[in-house]
């Protein structure tokens, strides 16, 4: 019972945010609407049996990411919402039409094809387990995405250069 | 006793209360022990009238800032700068949770949950966003460079953090604090710890953890995001009254906990660290509390003695020196342990 | 062990899903576009979690948490470059309103 009210709270969350991302005018409060939305994702991934996952979503995504964002947003001064100004179009109903069309069908795709969650182990989510086999079965696309950030890195240094 | 100890309704509210209170005991104590030995270093009083050698003064200040005036400054929006001291405080005060400051496993810490330390950085790491937030809503250009240097900052810094903290995590071959200490256990006494592990190696990841420190809690001489002379008070230059004291309090909580994390880390946590007859009759929260004080005393004497690093210093120090020292020092103490093994 | 359906979780990631392809469409700051990938990319890893879950094999059910963590990282590479790119675009420019980056080169 605690587990299915914990969910539904925090699915209510992230209903909101993402809303809340897409509606709100102001970058600052996009933003923040995110990192509410990313805590709350937090919270099932646990009642999903990932810990591991859990804390590197705060990690990576509250801790750097978004962190990242609001830096960006400030040292542009993009804080005023007058500046970008998003006009009225015929294209915005149509967008927030399809998308509810879309979660519509998928849910009742989702719904009347998959049955219950079968239980789960508990420690499938554990730092060893992770590693155990982060290091073996998938060690190729490991290594390759650490091959990926270290492009990340050369990149975001030639960005960061006073020239391009 | 001990199956009031067993009852988990009991016992868990209870630890809270224990580590709660003292956090937010220690503040204030905290903030009179800081202007009594700075004076002391700087040849001056200190606040010695209210009380006896001015230990009242800390309940005078509470009091002061209660009845303040609460200043709205124009133009703020007004959500967030609300939103934003909580947004401090709040994470400041959940991370000691995974800390244990003591033998007996009933007891402390609230949870021993198996990504422990990884809880830690999470919490530590989310305090940005009050300093962040703060300076953004004040509208107020001297805070928006607050929470600006802030956010830089403290991201730059997680970095070496983070590498020495992963070091400790291959020397114990576990995320849960509890297990750190307990890795630390041994007929040597201190020098089993983790500092004198693999003779420099150790020191080293503790240099870096101490550096960082004082980093992330943006104390001097760090204290980039709230320089006084450059920026008034940075990011809580609009704030008032007990919003004031909300940073305040936090900054000096973030304090606590980030010195409990090196004693537990590095300094053997609760062990003694002399493991004979006289020393061992102290109990283990008492020696995880003075280990703790000399820390603290650290975060203070820095202060007295070292001034403020110039921006570009900081990030220097920061990105070119700590950094690969850190990536170096972590690939040797991996060579040791898999050369052990 | 009472446990939350798999159909009610992907309903969400769904609509997270949905969430962020909509801000993606609508918006014209490129930085909350930005923001909705990330949405996009966590309802991905919501999906991927409750289907880890629902496998039989201990080395399916990791393999789901194993690529929520490559996401991750992938999503980080993606904002430093990103944001880079961003702020790059408004050094030369003085706007990164998406409407007016028109020109492959300036």
């Amino acid at each position: 019972m605690f587990v299915q009210i914990l969910f539904g709270l925090m699915a209510i969350v992230i209903v909101v945010t993402s809303i809340g991302v897409v509606a709100v005018r102001n970058p600052v409060r996009s933003a923040l609407n995110l990192v509410a939305n990313f805590f709350a994702l937090a919270v099932l991934y646990l009642l999903l049996y990932a810990q591991f996952v859990a804390a590197v979503q705060i990690i990576v995504y509250a801790g750097a990411i978004m962190v990242l964002f609001l830096f960006t947003i400030m040292l542009l001064n993009l804080g005023s919402p007058a500046e970008l100004s998003e006009r009225g179009e015929i294209k915005r109903p149509i967008t927030w039409g399809l998308a509810l069309l879309f979660v519509i069908v998928l849910a009742g795709g989702v719904f009347s094809r998959l049955s219950e969650a079968q239980p789960a182990q508990d420690d499938i989510g554990t730092v060893q387990m992770v590693g155990k086999f982060l290091f073996t079965d998938w060690v190729y696309p490991f290594e390759l995405t650490s091959i990926l950030l270290l492009i990340a890195i050369v990149g975001a240094i030639v960005m960061a250069k006073r020239r391009l | 006793m001990s199956t009031l100890l067993e009852n988990p309704w009991f016992v868990i509210p209870l630890r809270i209360v224990i580590v709660l209170g003292f956090v937010l005991l220690a503040v204030p104590v905290l903030t009179w022990v800081e202007r009594r030995v700075l004076a002391l270093m700087q040849i001056r009083k200190g606040p010695n009238r209210v009380g006896p050698a001015g230990l009242l003064q800390p309940v005078a200040d509470g009091i002061k800032l209660f009845f303040k005036e609460d200043v709205l400054p124009e133009k703020v929006d007004r959500f967030i700068y609300f939103l934003a001291p909580a947004g401090f405080l709040i994470p400041v005060l959940c991370a000691p949770a995974v800390i244990p400051w003591g033998p007996d496993d009933r007891l402390t810490p609230i949870a021993d949950i198996n990504i422990g330390i990884l809880f830690l950085l999470a919490m530590t790491s989310l305090t940005v966003y009050g300093i962040v937030l703060a300076g953004w809503s004040s509208n107020n250009k001297y805070s928006l460079l607050g929470g600006l240097r802030a956010s830089a900052q403290t991201i730059s810094y997680e970095l070496a953090m983070g590498l020495s903290i992963i070091s400790v995590v291959l020397l114990t071959g576990s995320l849960s604090m509890r297990e750190m200490v307990l890795n630390q256990q041994g007929n040597l006494g201190l020098l089993n710890w983790h500092v004198f592990r693999f003779f420099p190696l150790g020191l080293i990841a503790t240099g870096i953890f101490l550096i960082a420190m004082l980093a992330e809690t943006n104390r001097a001489p760090f204290d980039l995001p709230e320089a006084e002379t450059e920026l008034i008070a940075g990011y809580h230059t609009e704030y008032s009254s007990m919003k004031f004291a909300m940073f305040f309090m936090g900054e000096y909580a973030s304090m606590i906990t980030i010195s409990a994390v090196m004693v537990t880390l590095f300094f053997g946590g609760w062990l003694s660290p002399l493991p004979f007859a006289p020393f061992t009759w102290i109990p283990g929260p008492l020696w995880f509390l003075i280990k703790l004080g000399v820390f603290i005393y650290f975060f203070i004497w820095v202060r007295a003695t070292l001034p403020r690093l110039r921006y570009d210093m900081l990030m220097r120090l920061g990105w070119l020196r700590l950094l690969p020292t850190a990536l170096v020092n972590l690939f040797l103490i991996a060579t040791v342990v898999w050369w052990l093994s | 062990m009472d446990a939350v359906p798999i159909s009610w979780y992907l309903t969400l990631s769904a609509f997270m899903f949905a969430m962020g392809v909509t801000g993606v469409v609508i918006k014209r700051n490129p930085i909350v576009i930005f923001m909705c990938i990330e949405l996009m990319l966590n309802a991905a890893n919501l999906a991927f979690l409750a289907f880890a879950r629902q496998q039989a094999q201990l080395g399916a059910q990791v393999a789901g948490q194993v690529y929520a963590i490559l996401v991750m990282a992938v999503a980080a590479a993606e904002v430093a470059i990103g944001l880079g790119i961003i702020v790059a675009i408004y050094r030369l420019r003085d706007t990164i309103n998406v409407d007016e980056m028109n020109l492959l080169k300036f």
